[in-house]
């Protein structure tokens, strides 16, 4: 049964990924609410997850012509000096609290999606009220 | 491209970085509005996003494994699932109306974080 609800997790939070829907999030949310996971260990399991499933985009992308790979070289090196802050800094905080960092950021990308508004250019607008305001 | 896009990208970088290294998660979040703010056009921010993504999660992946916080056998029961997933929703992605996809999956993560926070 449990492997059942690992291969859901699994392969919802692949599918949102490649979606755009913040996939990172699907799976440490079922890892530590629903899994009993640490949440240090639900964050190491979640970045090893991102790296198949991203290999399989960059590749697409790439043969598509999308990449703007002068932009891309310098953020991702300044990345990897920001990984190694970050991830040392979250050696240093206890799970407690890394739980609770990771809720506020889970609130500001669940408000994020909640106010999603579609791009006005070249898509059709459905909607005839205003979005709410916060 | 012009000088200072360079440097808006390589300080966007460092955050998304941080915040990927810190929580295992949301280097997206930054990257992907900065890389638009760069003046790429959105299909090329979002492709973009990913390629600047993947080498951060790595190296982020190693610091993780390397100090003893997960293994590779935690994670390899969800990778074969999240690659067959990920396929899947590129293939439905466009044929989807993901706009109320999204304000549903925001609940749930507002939700999520809630239950996170009074734990």
């Amino acid at each position: 049964m449990s492997g059942l609800w690992t291969a859901l997790a699994g392969f919802f939070s692949g599918a949102m990924g490649a979606m755009g829907l913040g996939g990172g999030g699907v799976l440490i949310i079922y890892l530590t609410l629903f899994a009993g996971v640490e949440q240090a260990a639900a964050q190491g399991i979640n970045l090893i997850f991102f790296i198949p499933c991203a290999v399989l985009a960059v590749l697409y992308y790439w043969k598509k012509k999308l990449i703007v790979w002068k932009t891309a070289i310098p953020c991702a090196l300044a990345g990897l000096l920001g990984a190694a802050a970050g991830s040392y800094f979250s050696s240093w905080i206890s799970g407690e609290w890394l739980g609770k960092l990771f809720a506020g950021l889970l609130l500001l990308m669940g408000l994020k999606q909640l106010f999603y508004k579609a791009p006005p250019k070249g898509q059709k607008q459905d909607r005839t009220k205003p979005e709410p305001k916060e | 491209m012009m000088k200072h896009n360079r440097i808006l990208a390589a300080v966007g970088g460092f955050f998304a970085g941080a915040l990927n290294g810190l929580l295992g998660a949301g280097g997206g979040m930054v990257v992907v509005p900065l890389l638009d703010k760069a003046g790429l056009p959105p299909k090329k921010s979002h492709a973009t996003s990913v390629c600047v993504i993947l080498p951060i999660c790595i190296f982020s992946a190693v610091l993780y494994l390397t100090s003893g916080r997960v293994s590779l056998s935690d994670a390899s029961p969800y990778l074969l699932w999240g690659t067959l997933g990920a396929a899947a929703g590129s293939w439905i992605l466009p044929k989807m109306n993901s706009v109320w996809l999204k304000r549903i999956f925001g609940l749930l993560m507002i939700w999520a974080a809630y239950r996170m926070l009074v734990r």
